[in-house]
């Protein structure tokens, strides 16, 4: 939108980015600070479960601006003070909530049902009330519309001083109130139990939360206004579990947002700031959606190496027992192989692969395999892990030896080292020796 | 106020989106997926704006296609948002609908020369302007706004009458529908897509506040004033016409108190429909808020009723032939409770002939005489078994059977009587059952 046509819009963004640009710089630090508080407070506001709170609340400031700007023509003001204005939003905001709870306690409805009750009704009101104010003789109302989509260029540095200022507020009481706030998002019972006023610290959420929104609103909108609070949280989230982390990448998040939105709008032109902004931290997350330490793709990895680990345990043990019931070490041969698990010629080719690559078995010639020293021995924990399981199952648990096998097939990969040196107290075993297997071992040394 | 056919039209147009709305919105209120109809009214933005650059025309069937397709496209998105990320349903939502926003913000402002959206006519819709947009059906000129809803209406009616049970049994209890085969996943998805649907008919000729409003406020309304599935859904469709038609004629009169000369009739139909809740809300015969507070002073009033019955029969029980009977001063003092409430309960035993009066004195008739001895008996055999049973000191249980007492079914005080052997812990008597 500043870019002009003699600039660059590199340069543009450039001396947008380090704040040489007089008409840019209060835009960027005021959105910038916008960006830090949102992400933290929102943070707990998604840990609470209560992310379209933020949706209410913001919707029903509209009818908080207009009486607000009702109100200051009435006694005589301008009806432009942004203190004022915002002070009438943020009134509304929490009277929103108080009905949400009276909703909530003393009907059936639950919070969406709530939630979306007073979010349309308030805003339905607002727009009553602005259609009010654009017919007062006195009022020129045409700033209050900016409200619902936001207009972060026209940020004056008092606006962005205002910002700050609040965005500090917030941040430092989230620091005071740190331990008590988490608790409440975590396990409010708990908290309540342990004696903390867990409805005052409710309060203090929606209170900050509240406040924030009100602040937001005016440079990116009230629907944007929610992005803000629940987009940089849900990203954090993705990335770690822990409060302390969870809250500062949020801050963060939010922070490097509100500035890389606001320098793409000063730089490209035609980009509202707000969207903008939403944009980036929307791609922020679905990105974390996929990379992120508990995203898609890192399950779907750990998943993967699962699965890999198990065939591989299936393979070894199947070498074993098969080297068991001839008495020797002998190569095995692919199609035996293949008898003996279901697996498909590719998926045995694969696995072989794979153990061949971790050097657990060696190639003989035509196909053929032998297990090596290290593979004999994890195919032997493999085994007895199996053994003692199906051991523990026919002892202790009186499932029948023909039934135990499958069971003991899912089991054999997770028995960690405490637990088979109790199986061996229990079973009576020797420590690591190979029990017998209790039941007939199908197709195994067919060869022999 | 002048009323005239446009005014006619605008409430025809809106009580049919009202109740297109409220159908789908009567079942997310039972699953506690209202918000679901928030998120698809704003997203539905960048689908008219996408629709509208691929295909350069504003053929209002296009829009629609579009839409409906953003509608679906959204409820696949939150859901995959929720279990790829597990994150939490609201905040799924509120990154979707948001992100899907901006979109559509960014878009229609890259584009501003080419998509001639406004997004304001998005948000507050254009109700009053719907009149002037007629087409002609079967000879007649109509509004199109009120063919669009009427079509919605049409097939929402239709859809909900073939799969009356799918979507009843599916709201109220999955696991029993999945054990059944009904498929409850497969029922939301349809009933997402229905919504999306009819939201993005309704919200070009409302706006997307208004259809929030139609969508969640009728059906939360007629929730609170059945517990009836089918009687629900017809309370919400009488709703949802009356959000339109009162809250037009409050458009129509409400500026002028003020000296205005009027207001967005779409606001004033969200407000309507706040104001009918409220007065659910308040109303209800069963789930109000004054028929529970009745029910609290009842139940208040029963139980200072019964205390000034067994405190006269306490009294009896003591008192030698000679001594005076007890006065309305002394019962007020005896019972802790505020003076009003004695005074109440002490007109209504009265007036039931428990009580007579004798000069200041007041004696318990034989009516009385029966409830007293019969709150006294149990108020004494849950003493006995307090004590006796559940070992606690003898000077510990007087509060606990006081509460008692008030709420002990004939059936358990026939199961308590197993214990009576003729005396409480305190070695008074416990009456017999008859005299």
């Amino acid at each position: 939108m500043l870019a002009s046509t003699h600039v660059g819009w590199w340069e543009t963004f450039t001396r947008a980015l380090l704040l040489q640009d007089a008409n840019t710089r209060w835009v960027v630090l005021g959105v910038l600070a916008l960006g830090i508080a949102s992400g933290t407070i929102g943070a707990f506001l998604v840990l609470r479960r209560r992310a379209l709170t933020a949706d209410a609340i913001s919707h029903a400031t509209l009818p908080g601006i207009a009486v607000a700007f009702i109100v200051m023509v009435g006694i005589g003001l301008s009806g432009k003070s942004l203190a004022g204005l915002l002070l009438g939003a943020y009134i509304a905001g929490l009277l929103a909530v108080v009905v949400i709870v009276l909703i909530r306690r003393t009907t059936r409805l639950k919070d969406d049902a709530a939630i979306g009750i007073v979010l349309s009704v308030f805003f339905g009101l607002g727009i009553c009330l602005l259609s009010f104010v654009q017919q007062m003789p006195t009022g020129n109302a045409s700033g209050l519309e900016t409200f619902i989509f936001g207009k972060a260029a026209t940020m004056l540095s008092a606006d962005a001083q205002l910002i700050g200022i609040a965005s500090v507020i917030v941040i430092v009481v989230v620091a005071l109130f740190f331990k008590e706030l988490g608790a409440l998002c975590f396990d409010h019972s708990w908290a309540a139990a342990r004696g903390w006023p867990v409805t005052a610290l409710d309060f203090l959420l929606t209170g900050l939360v509240a406040l924030v929104t009100v602040l937001a609103i005016q440079s990116v909108g009230l629907v944007l206004a929610i992005a803000l609070l629940i987009i940089p949280a849900s990203t954090a989230l993705l990335w770690s579990r822990r409060l302390v982390v969870v809250v500062l990448t949020s801050a963060a998040c939010g922070g490097f947002s509100a500035w890389m939105g606001a320098m793409i709008s000063a730089s490209i032109p035609r980009m509202p700031t707000g969207p903008v902004i939403v944009l980036v931290c929307a791609s922020l997350f679905f990105v974390s959606l996929f990379v992120g330490r508990t995203g898609v793709l890192q399950r779907w990895m750990s998943r993967r190496t699962l699965s890999r680990r198990v065939d591989r345990q299936h393979l070894l043990r199947a070498c074993w027992e098969v080297h068991e019931q001839r008495g020797n070490r002998d190569e095995i041969e692919f199609s035996l192989l293949l008898s003996l698990r279901s697996w498909s010629d590719r998926k045995l080719t694969e696995v072989i692969d794979r153990c061949l690559r971790h050097g657990l078995l060696d190639r003989v010639d035509g196909g053929a395999v032998r297990l090596t020293e290290s593979g004999l021995a994890r195919a032997q924990q493999v085994v007895r892990n199996h053994r003692l399981w199906e051991a523990y199952l026919i002892h202790h648990a009186d499932i029948a030896p023909t039934h135990v096998d499958r069971d003991a097939d899912a089991i054999e990969h997770v028995l960690d080292a405490d637990l088979v040196r109790s199986l061996e107290e229990v079973l009576g075993t020797e420590a690591g020796a190979v029990p017998p297997s209790p039941h007939v071992i199908d197709g195994g040394g067919g060869a022999a | 106020m002048i009323w005239q056919e446009y005014d006619t039209w605008v409430v025809i147009t809106g009580a049919l989106c009202a109740m297109a709305c409220a159908l789908p919105g009567a079942q997310l209120v039972l699953r506690r997926r209202s918000m679901m109809g928030d998120a698809i009214s704003h997203a539905v933005l960048p689908g008219v704006a996408i629709a509208f650059l691929i295909t350069a025309t504003r053929d209002p069937l296009v829009m629609l296609a579009g839409a409906i397709i953003i509608g679906i496209f959204t409820t696949v998105l939150v859901d995959f948002v929720q279990r790829a990320g597990r994150t939490e349903i609201g905040a799924s939502m509120g990154i979707v609908f948001t992100t899907l926003f901006a979109l559509g913000l960014v878009l229609i402002r890259i584009f501003a020369d080419d998509v001639l959206i406004d997004p304001h006519v998005v948000i507050y819709g254009s109700i009053e302007l719907s009149y002037l947009d007629q087409v002609s059906l079967w000879g007649w000129s109509v509004p199109r706004g009120a063919v669009i809803n009427g079509g919605s209406l049409l097939i929402n009616v239709v859809l909900f009458l073939l799969f009356y049970k799918e979507l009843k049994l599916t709201a109220f209890d999955e696991p029993l529908a999945a054990a059944m085969g009904f498929r409850p996943r497969l029922v939301q998805g349809v009933l997402m897509a229905m919504t999306a649907a009819t939201a993005v008919a309704a919200f070009e000729t409302v706006g997307s506040i208004l259809v929030v409003a139609m969508i969640i406020v009728p059906g939360a309304t007629a929730w609170i004033l059945t517990d009836r599935y089918g009687p629900m859904l017809i309370w919400t469709l009488v709703v949802g016409v009356m959000t339109a038609a009162l809250g037009h004629v409050m458009a129509l009169i409400v500026p002028g108190w003020f000296g205005f000369e009027g207001m967005s009739t779409s606001g004033s139909m969200a407000v309507m429909s706040g104001i009918l809740f409220t007065a659910a809300w308040i109303l209800s015969p069963r789930h109000g808020l004054l028929a529970a507070w009745r029910r609290r002073m009842r139940l208040s009033r029963r139980i200072v009723m019964e205390d000034i019955l067994g405190l006269l029969y306490r009294y009896d029980e003591r008192a030698d032939a000679e001594s005076a009977g007890l006065t309305l001063g002394d019962v007020r003092e005896a019972l802790a409770v505020s003076p009003s409430l004695v005074n109440r309960a002490f007109r209504r035993v009265r007036s039931e002939g428990q009580i007579s009066i004798d000069g200041e004195s007041l004696q318990l008739t034989d009516s009385g005489r029966t409830t007293a001895r019969s709150l006294i008996r149990t108020h004494r055999l849950w003493e006995r078994f307090l004590w006796e049973r559940l070992g606690l000191r003898p000077d510990h249980i007087h509060g606990t059977a006081d509460r008692l007492e008030h709420f002990t079914s004939p059936d358990m005080i026939d199961a308590l009587a197993e214990h009576d052997d003729g005396e409480d812990p305190h070695g008074r008597p416990i009456p017999p059952a008859e005299e």
